[in-house]
């Protein structure tokens, strides 16, 4: 193994560039480094003006996705090693607009989120239920949905996602999951209302089941299922409101 | 609007977006939904450090527990130093805080029948931690924040880093926040301000936190002129991974791990923890207290029985009697984190851990609704200081914690804020103050030649030196006076980066401000406390001594910028001091 390994950073700030370019930088090459480690060598050593975010370095806070060789990446689960002799390229996760560094804008996704409405709904709560006693769940019932709620919304699959990267309007994969994670959840009674939201055209209807998403995510979510399902769902309710305009869904 | 130093006038602000911020908010949007309500985040809230909790979280519901048993453990766990009046409330509320969020959607870990599942947690005489699998934190926030997102009354400011709070005759009126995308430096005032803003790990080098829990709103409060209180007690958990100190849950030995010295010895038995059974006893050997577990291993080390390791000496975490069913039913995430990060797998292999510096049981001292003797300032969650966690915190108590107080201060801030006068003019004044400060010493200062990284790893290994899992005097004063000069390195510190969008140097300068502070309060109030007492183990003073320290330790900040210390009783109600006793 050598001693080191060249990263070559994306580098752009907006007070002073024009557009992005790279920069290289030498970081040891140890085999528990990640990635992130790292970034974080040059930052810490080399050059403290890089910017990028990160928290927790366990890859459940979902802060530190950027594109790796190409890839998109948690860079605090991706070691340095894998890509030996180097060097390797880091970039800032692609279709997002870039703020600086490797800092891309999040400002769409988190505006889309509420808008498949990711909390139970039910009939006879409006807002506060003064809980006494649990609603009921089985261990099959918890499995029906758990998958769908692993997501860490680390935005991996919107940037391996070819129609966000052509549609912006397009609702995205995680956004779709979580629909899909609310609507199996035995507790929830709002699979219409999210329907109402999911059927429209930037919905599900962009998706041409490519399958990336499912591919880069690193907590096997499995977005590409759920938008699978939601089709088939959105198609059915189509269906029965032509045949029984009145309350089909 | 956006030329003018203030942005932004809300009702209540709160600055952190965890468990508890989020907890709090909500509550605040439910009592009173006509409150306008404003949550202030570094990091996008589902990021905050709440989502990395693995374990599970403490509250009575099996018909074989009772809340009586509960507050017993908590009161003996925290070596009689917790407010038994806070740990009443606490343990009360709690159940029907999960609860109410399993009906937000938590998705908790089920018996057969559909009922909550509980498994056991150190300290804990009954099995009564809930769960989600290993991932209850994360489950936990992603619940709260989906769900505070059906508010549309709680305005949002995401990845603002908050700078200072603005007071004035004793009360708060809001807080000075850079925007970290746009750059802007504004003020955000309101009639309430409740500091939700987590815990202080990054203080040592070696730790569980993430790289956000740098203790800013304990160090916002103390400037404020509110007091800190318990600082002395830093909790380390005794199974950290080597290098990384990601966590390995003690969920790991509540479903039945054992820890073994290098000649595969369950030492725990050696340290008046109980004797080895095949199948977990609670309050005893591994499902012990962590204070003991972690002082136990550093007398493993001592008597040359502790296995080496490239980072420093390590004892064995044995979960392979457990079986991979088990494993992956259980603790999916243990093995996960096994395997990426040391390249073993516990179905199989020993994983190597250590003790590893984990949370804060110190903090802003409040009363039991999150109120600090500054008026509107309130405080909850890891931040916080209530004090339900004494001298030692037991393991799924903090979740709950921020659950119970962060609704308990939301309520209570509201109604602060509901009854408040409008915010004084003086206030433009300070807050064009701070902006100054930030812009021409911080952003348009000459090079001083220090760099952020040295002088913060200087402050960690002197924390590490001087406040680790046995402390003496004169190692403490030793590292104040360290702290002292570094105090003095970072008036020079150089910032390379002069950019207004993203700077995360200047956050990371703001942020080694914070933790200076903090660690001086921490040694501080370490030496004034000579005993032993829980997490705080003094070997110049190893017994505890209830004549002279049955009593919080309060932090004051002098004008001069100096610290100072008073006493504050321990509340009692119902049970008086005793031994701590495990395994008996
Ligand atoms: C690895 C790990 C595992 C744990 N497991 C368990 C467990 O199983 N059970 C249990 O009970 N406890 C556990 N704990 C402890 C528990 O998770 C924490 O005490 C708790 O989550 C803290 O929540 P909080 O809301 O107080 O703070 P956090 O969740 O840390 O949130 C802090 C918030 O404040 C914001 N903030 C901070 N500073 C600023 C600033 N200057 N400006 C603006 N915003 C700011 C952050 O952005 C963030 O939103 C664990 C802790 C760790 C580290
Ligand atoms: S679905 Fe997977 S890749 Fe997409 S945001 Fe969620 S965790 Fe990340
Ligand atoms: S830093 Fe949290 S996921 Fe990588």
């Amino acid at each position: 193994m050598a001693d080191s390994i060249r990263l070559q950073v994306s580098r752009y700030r907006p007070d002073t560039d024009a557009e992005p370019h790279w920069q290289e930088y030498d970081v040891p090459l140890r085999k528990e480094w990640t990635v992130l480690d790292g970034l974080n060598h040059v930052k810490n050593e080399i050059d403290p003006t890089l910017s990028f975010r990160w928290s927790c370095r366990m890859g459940i806070c979902g802060s530190c996705g950027m594109d790796v060789d190409g890839e998109p990446k948690l860079t605090c689960g991706t070691f340095l090693t894998d890509y030996e002799p180097g060097p390797v390229t880091v970039e800032p996760l692609a279709n997002f607009p870039v703020v600086r560094d490797l800092v891309v804008d999040l400002s769409d996704f988190m505006a889309k989120l509420p808008r498949v409405k990711p909390w139970i709904i039910r009939d006879d709560d409006h807002r506060t239920v003064e809980p006494d006693v649990e609603y009921l769940q089985t261990p099959e019932e918890l499995d029906a949905y758990k998958q769908f709620s692993m997501c860490i919304n680390c935005m991996l699959c919107y940037a391996a996602c070819p129609v966000y990267g052509l549609d912006p309007e397009f609702i995205g994969p995680a956004a779709i999951a979580l629909a899909e994670r609310y609507d199996l959840d035995s507790r929830d009674q709002g699979t219409r209302e999210r329907l109402d939201v999911l059927i429209e055209h930037e919905g599900v209807w962009g998706c041409t089941f490519v399958g990336e998403c499912t591919r880069v995510c690193p907590q096997h979510v499995d977005p590409a299922a759920a938008i699978q399902r939601y089709k088939l769902k959105a198609a059915m309710a189509t269906v029965k409101a032509f045949l029984l305009p009145r309350g089909g869904r | 609007m956006s030329d003018s130093v203030i942005r932004a006038a809300h009702d209540v602000l709160i600055v952190g977006g965890g468990g508890a911020g989020l907890r709090a908010a909500i509550a605040i949007a439910e009592t009173n939904p006509g409150l306008d309500v404003a949550v202030v985040s570094k990091v996008y809230p589902m990021r905050s450090h709440t989502v990395s909790a693995e374990g599970g979280a403490a509250g009575v519901i099996a018909d074989d527990d009772s809340l009586d048993e509960h507050c017993y453990d908590t009161v003996s766990g925290s070596d009689w130093l917790g407010d038994q009046n806070a740990i009443e409330a606490f343990v009360r509320e709690a159940p029907r805080e999960l609860l109410q969020l399993e009906h937000w959607g938590c998705p908790w870990s089920r018996q057969p029948d559909g009922r909550i599942a509980v498994r056991a947690f150190g300290g804990m005489k009954k099995k009564r931690t809930w769960f989600a699998a290993d991932k209850t934190g994360f489950h936990m926030l992603h619940a709260l924040f989906q769900t505070s997102l059906r508010y549309a009354e709680v305005t949002r400011y995401d990845e603002e880093f908050v700078t200072r709070l603005l007071v004035d005759d004793g009360r708060v009126h809001g807080a000075v926040a850079i925007g970290l995308m746009s750059g802007r430096i504004q003020a955000i005032t309101a009639k309430a301000v409740i500091l939700c803003t987590g815990g202080c790990g990054k203080v040592f080098p070696f730790t569980t936190n993430a790289n956000i829990n740098t203790g800013d709103g304990m160090a916002l409060a103390y400037r404020a002129g509110a007091p800190l209180e318990d600082m002395e007690f830093v909790q380390y958990h005794p199974t950290g991974l080597p290098f990384t100190g990601i966590l390995i849950t003690e969920a790991a030995r509540a479903e039945g791990g054992w820890l073994l010295n290098k000649d595969g010895y369950r030492y725990l038995q050696d340290y008046d923890l109980g004797t080895p059974t095949p199948t977990p006893e609670l309050r005893s050997m591994e499902l012990g207290p962590r204070d003991r577990l972690s002082q136990a291993f550093v007398h493993e080390v001592e008597k040359g029985r502790a296995a080496d390791s490239p980072y420093g000496p390590v004892v064995h975490l044995d979960l392979r009697h457990l079986g991979e069913a088990l494993i992956d039913a259980k603790l999916p995430f243990v093995r996960e984190l096994c395997l990426k990060y040391e390249r073993i797998d516990p179905v199989h292999e020993l994983v190597p851990v250590r003790p590893v510096v984990h949370y804060m049981m110190g903090g802003v001292s409040t009363d039991i609704d999150g109120a600090t003797p500054l008026g509107g300032l309130y405080a909850a969650g890891e931040t916080a200081c209530v004090s339900i966690n004494g001298a030692n915190r037991l393991g799924s108590n903090s979740l709950p914690e921020c659950l119970v107080f962060g609704a308990r201060a939301g309520r209570a801030a509201a109604e602060y804020a509901s009854a408040a006068g409008s915010t004084p003019s003086v206030v433009e004044a300070q807050a064009t103050d701070e902006v100054r400060r930030l812009e021409r010493d911080l952003l348009g200062k000459r090079p001083g030649g220090e760099s952020i990284a040295a002088v913060r790893e200087d402050m960690q290994a002197t924390m590490e030196e001087a406040a680790g899992i046995f402390r003496t005097g004169p190692a403490m004063a030793k590292g104040a006076d360290t702290l002292a000069e570094l105090q003095e390195r970072i008036g020079d510190v150089d910032l390379a980066d002069t950019s207004r969008s993203f700077n995360t140097e200047l956050l990371a300068a703001l942020e080694l401000a914070n933790m200076l502070d903090i660690s001086e309060c921490i040694l501080q109030a370490g030496m004034q406390r000579e005993e032993s007492r829980g997490a705080h183990q003094r070997t110049d003073f190893p017994a505890r001594d209830d004549e002279r320290f049955l009593t919080h330790l309060l932090v004051h900040r002098n004008p001069d910028g100096r610290s100072r210390i008073e006493h504050m009783p321990v509340t009692i109600t119902r049970w008086v001091p005793g031994e701590r006793v495990y395994g008996r």
